[in-house]
């Protein structure tokens, strides 16, 4: 049954580990009409909500995927976008986080979506400044809009295929398979499906494996047939090469080998398994082309769901009660 | 002109007094321990413990080269806030100590500029590179009471089996760091639970471990003296304990920290809880609580490692490694060791003035008629609030920052001169 | 024990009042559905948006008689509206999820859009209204029937079809219950306890 929160108020959204099921299931909750608002044909794509709000897109990191889709989000609420990219950290080019927040809130920014090579750089900002901080990935940390969206697209499929539109994660057999020791979409993955009661396993060589992960609720198996044979969710990680030279596994070959998600493999999966990705894919190597692009395959509908959610949480951040209308001088907001 | 400190409560862990005693200082010297003894000037400390001024094993200094950080000066001023009287300074500084020149420079910069006992140790090998031995004999000669690679270990064993065999012929003591640097890679705080929620890279309990079993081995192998620095974890108060009953020629320390937190303080993304090596889990904190009762821990060492404001001030995985230690050490000790009843108080000093004295043969950490004055009255019900902006020390890297502590230095004697003093000492 | 001339004054007892019963709706509503025709020779250019949420079973209502008046059966949506109120921007409203959502699968452009709700008071949904059907399309114009005005206007907004008029004060609330949703159909007048819904 779900519960959710009746509002929001937290200022910032940095993980999803310290969110409660109620404040979870809100933000899914609100996403719906958001979704509505991306699908109107005939209609402008737009409301109201975020109007003459501005929301800063801040990445560290380059990431076309999900900086678009932040900056969509924040213009279908109508909202003024800005775009910064940092290609160095802060040490090495000079101005300290602080000081490149701080030049930002002296415009007067409402929003700010922060994507940053190390964990914790969110946490740091949120406690020392007024806006209102998205997590867009901090180091392996936390993603948490990725999360969020992967549980919306989840429950959609849950509900569309129960007929029942109150059906839950509860119970949902979730199977990680990757590299889920350098993954902060695994991480928040993990909080989110437990916290939505979701039962996770964890798939993936040994030595990408984090120590004690056990003790997030989750099982682990170095077995692709034991993973995914009754998965109802199977969620390919990206691999990422240049793992292979830190002694971290022998070769892509084997990789393909033990951990690939392709037809060969799936033949021992569910037939109503759902194939699931971050992005982006790099195809044949965890997942092949022909899988990804297959009618089971919904990580087009993950990017869709992504801007709604996105929208939904831009909306519930600035909106909630209590907040001004208008952006206020950073010194009359209380951090 | 005589000093009579009087009233107080007196521990010597050094001949085992723990009494009600008067103390007399003429000059830099005592010149009795009894009772009822006045002199021109009284003192005093009734309530409160007299005991010889503390021994600090381990501590960065920063001068030469980071002075903006620290310098000899006001490293010696925060020492002397913490009631230590003696300090061994670090020479991981910029240049490093590894020649008699730069040695000559600490120690003519102590003795102008710091207010209590500087005993500087030296690199064991050039620029702490670990390949070429530094001239012991003479840094011996020029003042070394020992020493150190400390910041990184030596990672050949060739080299580290040539430096003990050569230190102990020239009467140093070798102080361990000991981290095995290929297995903690790019880590910056304990592997375990906590790192693997964090996503930082982490460094396994085994990197300290591996070292220690490997330099006791090299050591006793050498015939030689070895001091472990910074113990944190479990097993190494493992094979410390068995190594000393094999009768190998081992000491060891830890630091306030890793008796006092978890890597659960890092959880906050604080950079004022990440130091190298990092504070672990609580069954290790149980062990070294039990090394410290039991003798296989020989003392406390700070390792002070001051840093700057804005060096601290950015992401954890970039942040130095390092936290200040003098101005808490005391009042650590007392809560988290005393109070709770898993060592005496006479215990606590011995870990802070006779034992760390002993280990390098440094002529501190006693009160004797003849001795020098050093001492330190401190009361050890006093409650207070630690707030790193009263700090004599010019950096502010504590995790301790708000923590309600007991035991505070009411005063601080070095050489028979009053080198500290707290308002509230009556 | 107090005597007559001590005593206070009692308050009024709080109650319900019933301003409009089954059949006088019906009535209201029938004229609505006439009045709408006779301002829209047109018919086939109608289409009806019902506010929800009791605007839509409403608009529902109206079509059907349309059809027996004409013929001619206008098509019917619903609208939300949740998206375009200016108190949520504003921070001070309160979103409700999980209510429907706006809906309609047919075009605006061109057409005579009227909007049907159930209660005109200050204003504000009716604006928000029209700013989220012109987010859809160009409609050639848009018109406002409503069952009942309980005044207390924030905004230049005026019906074009008007049911009844109640006079409400500022601590009574005006409800009207249909039997779609209520399993009767009544148009109440109630005391205000809360510190005050969002106005609508």
């Amino acid at each position: 049954m779900m519960t959710a929160a009746r509002a929001w108020n937290r200022k910032d959204l940095i993980g999803i580990e310290e969110l409660s099921r109620p404040e979870i299931e809100l933000i899914l909750e609100t996403a719906p009409q958001f979704v509505a608002v991306s699908a109107r044909e005939s209609g402008i794509k737009k409301v109201p909500l975020l109007q003459g709000r501005l929301v800063v897109n801040w990445f560290y990191e380059p990431s076309t995927r999900t900086r678009t889709s932040f900056e969509l989000a924040a213009k279908r609420l109508s909202a003024d976008t800005l775009s910064i990219a940092a290609s160095a950290s802060s040490s090495v080019k000079g101005e300290s986080l602080h000081d490149t927040l701080a030049n930002i809130e002296a415009m007067h920014s409402d929003i700010i979506v922060l994507r940053h090579s190390y964990a914790g750089a969110p946490h740091m900002l949120a406690k020392r400044h007024a806006s209102h901080i998205i997590n867009a990935g901090d180091g392996r940390h936390e993603h948490p809009t990725q999360a969020l969206l992967d549980a919306y697209t989840m429950l959609d499929h849950v509900r569309t295929l129960r007929g029942d539109r109150k059906a839950t994660l509860d119970g949902l057999r979730v199977a990680l398979i990757g590299d889920v020791a350098h993954s902060r979409v695994a991480r928040s993955n993990i909080w989110c499906l437990t916290k939505l009661g979701a039962r996770v396993v964890l798939c993936g060589p040994r030595t990408l494996m984090p120590p004690e992960i056990g003790r997030m609720g989750v099982d682990v198996t170095y077995n692709l047939h034991e993973a995914i044979h009754d998965a109802d969710v199977i969620y390919a990680l990206r691999i990422q090469v240049e793992r292979q030279q830190s002694c971290l596994f022998p070769s892509l070959r084997e990789y393909i080998k033990l951990f690939r998600i392709d037809r060969e493999s799936l033949k021992v999966a569910p037939p109503h398994a759902l194939i699931m990705h971050p992005g982006p894919i790099n195809r044949d190597v965890e997942l092949a082309a022909e899988v990804a692009d297959s009618s089971r395959s919904v990580v087009l509908q993950q990017v869709t769901n992504g801007v709604a959610v996105r929208m939904a949480v831009m909306h519930l951040l600035a909106n909630q009660p209590g907040r001004r209308s208008f952006p206020a001088a950073t010194e009359e907001r209380t951090p | 002109m005589t000093i009579a400190i009087i009233n107080g409560h007196v521990i010597d862990p050094g001949s085992g007094l723990s009494a009600r005693r008067d103390i007399l200082i003429k000059g830099s010297t005592i010149t009795r321990i009894g009772d009822s003894l006045r002199g021109n000037e009284n003192i005093d400390a009734a309530g409160c413990i007299v005991a010889p001024g503390f021994v600090d094993l381990h501590v960065h200094f920063r001068e030469p080269g980071n002075e903006s950080k620290e310098t000899i000066a006001t490293g010696s001023c925060a020492a002397a806030h913490g009631g230590f009287t003696s300090v061994v300074t670090m020479p991981n500084t910029n240049p490093p100590i590894d020649d008699a020149g730069t040695l000559e420079l600490v120690i003519r910069r102590a003795q102008e500029t710091a207010c209590i006992r500087v005993w500087p140790s030296a690199c064991a090998t050039k620029e702490r590179a670990g390949k070429e031995m530094t001239e012991m004999a003479e840094l011996k000669a020029v003042g070394a009471v020992a020493v150190t690679d400390d910041g990184s270990d030596i990672s050949s064993s060739w080299v580290m089996r040539r430096v003990l065999e050569y230190a102990d012929m020239c009467g140093l003591t070798f102080l361990a760091h000991c981290e095995d640097s290929s297995l903690v890679s790019d880590g910056v705080m304990n592997e375990g639970f906590n790192s693997t929620c964090l996503g930082m890279p982490g460094m396994p309990r085994a990197m300290e471990e591996i070292m220690v079993e490997r330099n006791i081995r090299l050591a006793a192998m050498a015939g030689a003296k070895i001091h472990i620095q910074h113990v944190t974890t479990a097993d190494s108060v493992d094979i410390i304990r068995r190594a000393k009953a094999r009768g190998v020629r081992v000491t060891c320390e830890t630091a306030p920290h890793y008796f006092t937190l978890t890597d659960d303080a890092v959880r906050s993304f604080d950079t004022n809880t990440k130091m190298n090596p990092p504070l672990r889990e609580k069954s290790d904190i149980d062990a070294i609580k039990e090394g410290l009762a039991d003798g296989t821990i020989d003392c406390i060492a700070t390792d002070h490692a001051p840093h700057a404001f804005t060096e601290k001030d950015v992401e954890f995985q970039l942040a130095p490694f390092g936290i200040i230690g003098l101005e808490t050490a005391l009042a650590l000790g007392i809560s988290e060791l005393v109070r709770p009843g898993v060592i005496t108080i006479e215990r606590a000093v011995e870990l802070l003035t006779s034992a760390p004295a002993n280990i390098l043969s440094i002529p501190a950490g006693s009160l004797r008629e003849g001795g020098p004055a050093d001492l330190v009255i401190f009361d050890p019900a006093a409650e207070w609030v630690v707030d790193p902006e009263e700090f004599a020390s010019k950096s502010r890297n504590t995790p301790f920052t708000g923590r309600n502590v007991f035991g505070a230095v009411r005063a601080t004697i070095c050489g028979g001169k009053m080198v500290y003093k707290s308002k509230d000492l009556g | 024990m107090l005597s007559r001339k001590n005593a206070m004054p009692k308050p009024p007892e709080p109650s319900t009042t019933i301003v409009m019963h089954a059949d006088a709706m019906a009535e209201v509503i029938r004229r609505l559905a006439q009045e709408i025709v006779g301002g829209n020779p047109d018919v086939g250019k109608l289409v009806l948006l019902g506010i929800l949420r009791r605007g839509r079973p409403l608009a529902d209502r109206l079509a059907l008689l349309i059809k027996e008046m004409t013929g001619i059966s206008p098509p019917v949506g619903s609208l939300a509206t949740t998206l375009y109120r200016d108190d949520l921007r504003a921070g001070v409203g309160h979103a409700q999820i999980g209510l429907a959502g706006t809906y309609f699968d047919f075009p605006i452009d061109d057409r005579t859009v009227v909007l049907v709700d159930d209660v005109l008071a200050a204003g504000r949904t009716i604006r928000a209204a029209m700013d989220e059907v012109m987010d859809y399309g160009r409609p050639a114009r848009i018109q406002l029937a409503c069952l009942v005005d309980r005044g207390g206007r924030e905004l230049p907004i005026q019906p074009d079809y008007l049911g009844r008029t109640v006079a409400a004060g500022p601590r009574e609330y005006v409800s009207v219950r249909l039997v779609e949703l209520d399993g009767e159909d009544a148009v109440l007048l109630e005391p205000r306890f809360d510190s005050g819904e969002a106005s609508s």
